[in-house]
């Protein structure tokens, strides 16, 4: 912990050099350097939802004006009132929402209680088990899907939920029990070994113990579910018909086949589409990165 | 000794126990279905009448038919110019994103945003920032005097598009590189700087090698990804099958046309291709992947 200060110290009696002037110099140029090229991509980044935005406002007679303005003018706030009213968009958030909630809950929940399975319990096989986990992560649901989708049809569950939210509860993938493992992984021991002598049966600890200790991962995990059910298009391409059950993807998708080049109303649908992923984003930013740093992967 | 026994059976009994909701899902969403799609690959089924073994009929017919070489030609194309530049994309954004200077998490949050959004509404975006008259890239390439092509009417140009769209989400491969770096040994750099070495040679002989696991992992990751490309395809498309993706193609086949054994196949070589390219990413991963304490 000291080792920075004393570094810093180095660095302070350095600049007593004559020498350091230089140095000083081309650490300002570095850093100026640094900025421009921040502020390069920052911009490069951010134009496209700028564009987003103004087209979002436009009225319609001055789309297609060459060269586009940037500003509206004038600003036409009622293009989201025309979008949000011509399609059902508040059904689509609610079934958005419904089937990502849900689906969230199955994915942290299951998720969770395989991989302290898989991270804490001695059982048979389970070494050659978690790596069998970890090969399908490499197997494209492409492959399985339309077995799925048949098996679904079979059962009469074609234009619901069910597709969507059921095989959620299954563990919810390799990705997330190999998370929660890693995080599992790094919980003492001992905690549990005193909690069994308090006589708490396995479950109780995971329940007990174990899950109010992960808060952090089981945050992760259901941000990253959340967010993936949320910006998912295929499975809900699939299975579901009738529009009232459409999510927000698929609307946002439907809304585009009528509205070909009304693209104020599009880019106005696009963004209400957008919020909340946005919201979520902005709200939990330090859980998306964490979540990169529990995946394990960088050591 | 019974006592011992009957501790290990519940031992046994409650890893099972824990692990279940997996091993049913596994055997009913992965393994089942992936034996059943082998089956249907090699059948005729159309989900109206009852499935005939038609042998390898369905590759036969996949090996003449122009749509799925296209789709091929297609989805390789872009992954081969997509992946390696989001690659590079990605770190030489992570390196600029790993100085120290004041107000970097601002730059963090916007560098990453893109790759948070995606979905139907940003392909819906690059739509319309790819439009030929009015869109966003020619209204500025005719600002300093350029025409710019028309990027989804002209097939030549279709491509190119989707490539620079996948450029501006390289957040992810970005956000790993970042954690990455920031986790590097000091001591490397110092000695190094203690050596006199330059910028370039820093990032060449310590970044590079260092990072190479992590390079491996992104690698692969974006191939997959890459090549399952399948939102963007749907709602974007693309002049005269320019961008028919092979996911699209075997979306069609299996949910417009019915064909559920042709598009099964389809899948069944997707998957073999898959497993092929990462195979040969492995096996020839030690001749360019660092790992520290594996010296030889």
């Amino acid at each position: 912990m000291t080792q920075p200060s004393h570094s810093k110290q180095k660095k302070d009696a350095f600049s007593y050099n004559p020498k350091s002037k230089e140095k000083r110099i081309s650490q300002a140029l570095k850093t100026a350097f640094t900025y421009f090229l921040l502020c390069l991509g920052g911009f490069i980044f951010l134009v496209p939802f700028f564009w987003m935005l103004s087209t979002s406002l436009k009225d319609s007679s001055v789309i297609f004006q060459f060269p586009p303005q940037w500003i509206p003018d004038p600003i036409v706030w009622g293009n989201y009132v025309e979008a949000m009213t011509f399609a059902p968009f508040h059904l689509f958030f609610l079934n958005s929402l419904t089937i990502a909630g849900l689906s969230m809950i199955g994915e942290v929940f299951t998720g969770a209680l395989v991989a302290y399975g898989f991270a804490k319990l001695q059982f048979k096989g389970r070494d050659t088990l978690f790596i069998i986990v970890l090969a399908t992560m490499m197997l494209p649901g492409e492959v399985t899907m339309i077995p799925v989708f048949i098996m679904f049809a079979h059962i009469g569950w074609i234009d619901t939920y069910l597709p969507l939210i059921v095989p959620s509860y299954f563990g919810g993938g390799a990705f997330f029990i190999f998370m929660f493992r890693q995080f599992f992984l790094g919980i003492p021991n001992e905690l549990e070994d005193a909690a069994r002598i308090d006589g708490c049966n396995t479950f109780q600890i995971f329940y007990r113990i174990v899950l109010p200790l992960s808060k952090p991962a089981l945050a992760v995990v259901a941000i990253f579910s959340f967010h993936g059910k949320w910006n998912d298009f295929l499975g809900p391409l699939i299975y579901l018909n009738t529009m009232e059950k459409f999510t927000v993807q698929l609307g946002l998708a439907m809304f585009q086949g009528m509205f070909q080049t009304e693209w104020s109303l599009l880019m106005a649908a696009s963004i209400v589409a957008l919020l909340p992923v946005l919201l979520i984003f902005f709200m939990f930013q330090k859980y998306f990165i964490e979540g990169i740093k529990l995946s394990g992967i960088k050591g | 000794m019974k006592i011992k026994n009957n501790k290990a059976l519940k031992r046994n009994l409650e890893g099972y126990l824990f692990i279940s909701p997996w091993i049913f899902g596994m055997l009913l969403f992965t393994v089942g279905p992936v034996i059943a799609s082998f089956y249907i690959s090699f059948t005729d089924w159309n989900t109206f009448q009852s499935p005939n073994f038609v042998g390898f009929s369905n590759y036969a017919e996949l090996s003449q038919d122009p749509k799925f070489y296209q789709a091929l030609k297609v989805t390789f194309t872009f992954a081969a110019f997509s992946v390696p530049l989001n690659l590079a994309g990605g770190l030489l954004a992570a390196i600029l994103l790993n100085q120290k200077v004041r107000g970097m998490k601002v730059f963090r949050t916007i560098f990453y945003l893109p790759a948070v959004v995606s979905g139907v509404a940003t392909a819906l975006l690059w739509r319309w920032i790819f439009n030929s008259d009015v869109g966003l890239i020619n209204s500025v390439l005719a600002k300093i005097g350029i025409e710019g092509p028309n990027w989804l009417g002209d097939p030549s140009w279709v491509l190119p598009s989707y490539i620079i769209m996948s450029l501006w989400g390289f957040g992810n491969a970005m956000l790993i590189f970042l954690a990455a770096l920031q986790d590097l040994p000091k001591q490397l750099y110092e000695s190094a700087d203690i050596d006199g070495a330059s910028l370039l040679r820093k990032f060449w002989h310590i970044t590079l090698p260092q990072l190479s696991p992590i390079i491996l992992f992104n690698l692969i990751m974006g191939i997959i990804a890459g090549l399952k490309i399948f939102t963007e395809a749907y709602i974007i498309g693309g002049a005269q099958d320019a961008a028919l993706f092979y996911m699209l193609y075997l979306w069609q086949n299996a949910f417009q046309f019915m064909q559920m054994g042709y598009a099964s196949a389809m899948a069944w070589i997707f998957f073999v291709i898959i497993l092929l390219i990462t195979l040969i990413i492995l096996k020839s991963s030690p001749l360019w992947v660092y790992y520290e304490g594996k010296k030889k």
